[in-house]
């Protein structure tokens, strides 16, 4: 029999095709004034040849006709405000709403990229007391936020290790990454011009010092770390691994993505660490928007801040802030303009709000929360690293795979309980991974619902594995074939002939 | 604090329920030499009166109330007010990257529905969920081209925005592709002959942007069959995508990289933006970037996932086509509202109306006396003015009159000494235009009208 499901059930949901669909010939939503300027004619203008013919098959639709289309689409998403998203590495924390207002602010939103420093310097004060106080939580000296993600950071961070290298004399070749590491490393490495190669973890789920000392050689220009890393895991060596790697002339970069453990406890200049990127729209709150907007400054050494990238924010002897181009050792622009700067409002809003006291509380929080969920589950799924985690833990679907149910399946049934799923099979050490990280935004009560679903799920695992194998049940959709979308990708509506 | 759900009593439930005496013994596992002795410092913790009231200073910090002429890559236009109203829905932007198809099918529709209407409005087959922006999106438009045609070189027009520019030498530099340069004619449009001279077996790709960053209309139909010629790809940059409503589209483009800030974002001083790659079909494995695609469930309904994964860096690690994960997805769904708001009749309404207030704006300025148009070629919303004197100065004075009326060429192009770049959208009504002619005439010291 199926479990009772306490946190959610079904409601009907409003079905609702693409707006081509609904498209119909001289419908609009727009409205513009009158023209108060004469009219011009573009094919004199421009020629007849620059012109297009209307748009075919853009749609045409009314105002209400939108205003339901894009709501009915929500509906069919969750969200963090709809409730627990336990996806390790992602920390899917509260988005405050305060921060959606200030940045919205008609002297932000409105603020050219363009318009003279003596006219900015609301925005330029909002980006330097974001960089003040990312280097104290940090511990770094030098920091850009010009990166508009994590992935675009890490790649800052490497052609910074470049560029800081080359200066020495040579970049060398290769940059070592962990087996537990993101996809997004080895991905960036290879960008930066670097070959990869992995370094083993230990039994410990940590990084193997053997290990290390047998690829770090002088062709090695950077180790890139998680930590606390994707089990999460705080790598008990740091400091050895930080020796072992300095030691032979490279530098140690942090992917920062699980800072969200270390606010207030630790910080990544005062445990050896060289380059660390931060994901604002993981640790400092700012929303995920579907996959994006991020933001994902870089913070440094003082050796490394001659490289940063151009622009650099500078505070002149007046105390007005400017942005300075001449810095004949960077390593160029990373992206159009200063980085998401509404992001970064967003960011430095939740670092007022909490003070270092509630970034503290925060990740002790977080911390809680992830070993009350580890301890409360450690007996029905198989726990494959025993170490002390912070942040999340990581199971494996060892104990289900007899029944035939892997880690997916599991996600897939959660969804019927009520939640968003934790991250399967990632990281790929753990065989069938499950990856779970609560963050300090839930109450007691949803990580009781949370902790009571996934037990009701290992028992169906063993009653009705079935169920579990065919999950979701209660969705708009059942699941989707993947396999049919890659193999005849369909990647655009087209009209029906 | 007021973000956290959990009381003081229940942390101390949960602590016994974990056998530990303080939450100090869930941090054992950092070592005590690296333990941070003492708290932040950091401003002390603000509440939300506070907090709005700190960030309302800062925007008046920002000259609210000036008029501003400025574009270069960041549009003023109007936003229809329904785009705030539906982003702001929790559902949608309190959401992660769609791993979970069957409860994210409202960002997956979305994203399928962003890909059609830019390959609507670009003439191309396909198009991604999104990249960061339109100077990155340069960038990776580059490489693929690189790695579609095996070659090593990558022809860039000077037209193109500088900032794009140098974010392309920032990814070339470690990539097997070196860059050179293309200049412009005296019309502000890109040198065909002096591409005819680079263009050759080793070309990878030719990059242009039309309009250009004068704000001038590049010959692309023509360009693209000069490029074809030696078998090499056009990536053509559209930084106003509003031009779209009137211009012909680059049908004949390879890689078309779009930033779509002026569909319904606001310039934000700089970002978040949303940069967009569109191609041909047969292109689609060397993408980068997110795609989501049409499937069925068991039951034959339709629904939609991300897919093609196998090109990314989740799945590929050290292969993939590039390092993206997180984008813009949010910002797509800006653009997608706008697009549908202005629709097929709207848009082409929108940019004549942009057209018509520049002209008319450029006809006005062009009549003051030693003041003229620099380039030749036709343009759209933004075109080069060639200033008696110094800009700065005339500038400085504009502001003293609260219009910001232009940026400096000469920042960018050491050459175009002298010259502002204005742009003049249908934000901007006929008295701010003439507010405008009337506070320059006033700056260079010459009389009315």
């Amino acid at each position: 029999m199926p479990e009772q499901i306490r946190k959610a059930r079904p409601h009907v949901s409003q079905s609702e095709g693409l707006i081509f669909e609904k498209s119909s010939p001289g419908k609009h939503a727009y409205s513009l004034p009158p023209l108060d300027v004469p009219a011009v004619k573009p094919e004199d203008i421009l020629g007849r040849a620059r012109l297009r013919a209307e748009i075919t098959d853009f749609p045409e639709v009314s105002e209400v006709e939108i205003v339901r289309h894009f709501t009915r689409l929500s509906t069919w998403n969750y969200g963090v405000d709809t409730g627990m998203y336990p996806l390790g590495s992602c920390t899917m924390k509260y988005n405050p709403r305060v921060n959606e207002v200030v940045t919205r602010l008609e002297g932000l939103a409105n603020a050219h990229p363009y318009q003279p420093a003596a006219f900015s310097q609301g925005c330029l004060k909002i980006l330097w007391q974001l960089e003040r106080c990312l280097l104290e939580i940090t511990g770094m000296d030098a920091i850009t936020l010009q990166p508009a993600a994590g992935a675009h950071g890490e790649l800052t961070g490497i052609l910074l290790t470049r560029a800081y290298l080359t200066a020495q004399s040579n970049p060398r070749k290769k940059v070592l990454i962990p087996d537990s590491a993101h996809g997004t490393n080895p991905a960036t490495g290879t960008m930066a011009g670097y070959q990869i190669e992995n370094v083993k973890s230990n039994r410990q789920g940590q990084v193997d010092l053997d290990s290390l000392r047998a690829v770090m050689t002088e062709d090695v220009a950077a180790l890139m770390i998680t930590n606390p890393n994707t089990l999460g895991v705080f790598e008990e060596n740091i400091a050895e691994i930080a020796e072992i790697v300095h030691a032979r002339g490279g530098l140690l970069y942090m992917d920062g993505a699980n800072m969200n453990a270390l606010m207030g406890v630790t910080r990544p200049g005062d445990f050896g660490v060289d380059i660390v990127h931060l994901n604002l729209h993981k640790t400092f709150s700012t929303p995920h928007g579907g996959g994006g907007p991020g933001a994902g400054p870089i913070a440094v050494k003082k050796s490394l801040a001659p490289f940063l990238p151009v622009p650099v924010l500078e505070q002149q002897a007046d105390g007005s802030l400017r942005f300075t181009y001449d810095r004949p050792q960077t390593i160029g622009r990373m992206r159009a303009f200063y980085g998401n700067f509404g992001v970064l409002v967003r960011a430095l809003a939740y670092i007022l709000a909490n003070g270092a006291e509630g970034l503290l509380e925060a990740a002790q929080d977080a911390v809680l929360n992830s070993n009350y969920i580890r301890r409360q589950l450690e007996d029905v799924y198989e726990l494959p690293y025993k170490s002390p985690t912070l942040h999340e833990c990581v199971f494996s679907d060892k104990h289900q795979a007899k029944y035939g149910v892997r880690t997916m399946d599991i996600a897939k049934r959660l969804l019927d309980f009520g939640f968003y799923a934790y991250t399967v099979a990632f990281p790929l050490i753990v065989p069938g991974a499950l990856m779970i990280e609560p963050t300090e935004s839930e109450s007691k009560e949803e990580l009781d619902l949370f902790v009571d679903a996934m037990r009701a799920i290992a028992r169906e695992a063993e009653t009705n594995p079935e169920l579990l194998k065919t999950a979701p049940h209660t969705t708009r959709v059942g699941r989707l074939d993947e396999v049919r979308a890659a193999r005849n990708p369909i990647l655009r509506w087209q009209p029906a002939d | 604090m007021r973000y956290l759900p959990t009381s003081a009593a229940e942390r101390t439930e949960m602590l016994a329920a974990l056998g530990c005496a303080s939450i100090e013994d869930l941090f054992a596992s950092i070592p005590a030499a690296i333990r941070l002795r003492h708290p932040l410092t950091l401003p002390p913790a603000m509440s939300e009166p506070e907090i709005l009231d700190y960030f309302r200073a800062r925007a008046q910090e920002n000259a609210p109330d000036y008029l501003r002429f400025l574009g270069a890559g960041a549009y003023y236009h109007f936003q229809p007010v329904v785009i705030d109203a539906l982003i702001s829905r929790g559902e949608f932007f309190t959401a992660y990257t769609p791993y979970q198809a069957e409860i994210s099918q409202g960002t997956l529709q979305s994203i399928f529905e962003f890909q059609t209407l830019i390959c609507q409005l670009t003439a191309q087959e396909i198009a991604n969920a999104s990249l960061y922006d339109g100077s990155t999106g340069l960038a990776e438009g580059a490489i693929m081209a690189v790695r579609l045609t095996d070659r090593s070189r990558v022809l860039v027009a000077r037209s193109i925005h500088p900032e794009y520019r140098e974010v392309l030498a920032t990814y070339a530099r470690n990539q097997k592709f070196d860059i050179e340069e293309l200049p412009y004619l005296p019309s502000g449009q890109l040198d065909p002959q002096a591409l005819a001279r680079r263009l050759n077996q080793q070309t990878a790709a030719v990059a242009i942007q039309s309009p250009n960053f004068f704000g001038c209309l590049e010959e692309v139909a023509a360009l693209a069959a000069q490029v074809h010629q030696q078998g090499a790809l056009l990536v053509s940059v559209i930084n106003e995508p509003v031009a779209l409503g009137l211009l012909r589209p680059p049908a004949e483009a390879d890689i078309v990289v779009l930033e779509a800030q002026a569909l319904g974002l606001p310039p934000s001083f700089g970002g978040p933006y949303v940069g967009v790659l569109a191609t041909k079909e047969k292109y689609v494995r060397s993408m980068p970037g997110r795609l989501a695609g049409e499937t069925t469930d068991a039951a034959g309904r339709r629904g939609f996932v991300l897919t093609l994964a196998t090109r990314e860096q989740h799945i590929r690690r050290e292969k993939a086509t590039s390092n993206i994960c997180t984008n813009q997805a949010l910002c797509a769904l800006m653009a997608s509202i706008f697009m549908c708001v202005y629709g097929k009749q709207g848009l082409r309404e929108l940019a004549e109306q942009n057209l018509a207030k520049a002209h008319y704006a450029a006809s006005a300025l062009g009549k003051v006396p030693g003041t003229k148009r620099l380039f030749s070629a036709p343009f759209f919303n933004e075109f080069v003015l060639q200033v008696p004197g110094d800009t700065s100065l005339v500038l400085r004075r504009l502001a003293e009159q609260k219009i910001l009326a232009g940026i400096e060429l000469a920042r960018f192009y050491p050459e175009l000494k002298n010259t502002l770049l204005i742009c003049v959208t249908e934000t901007h009504t006929r008295a701010d235009i003439d507010r405008l002619v009337a506070g320059y005439r006033a700056a260079l010291g010459v009389g009315g009208a």
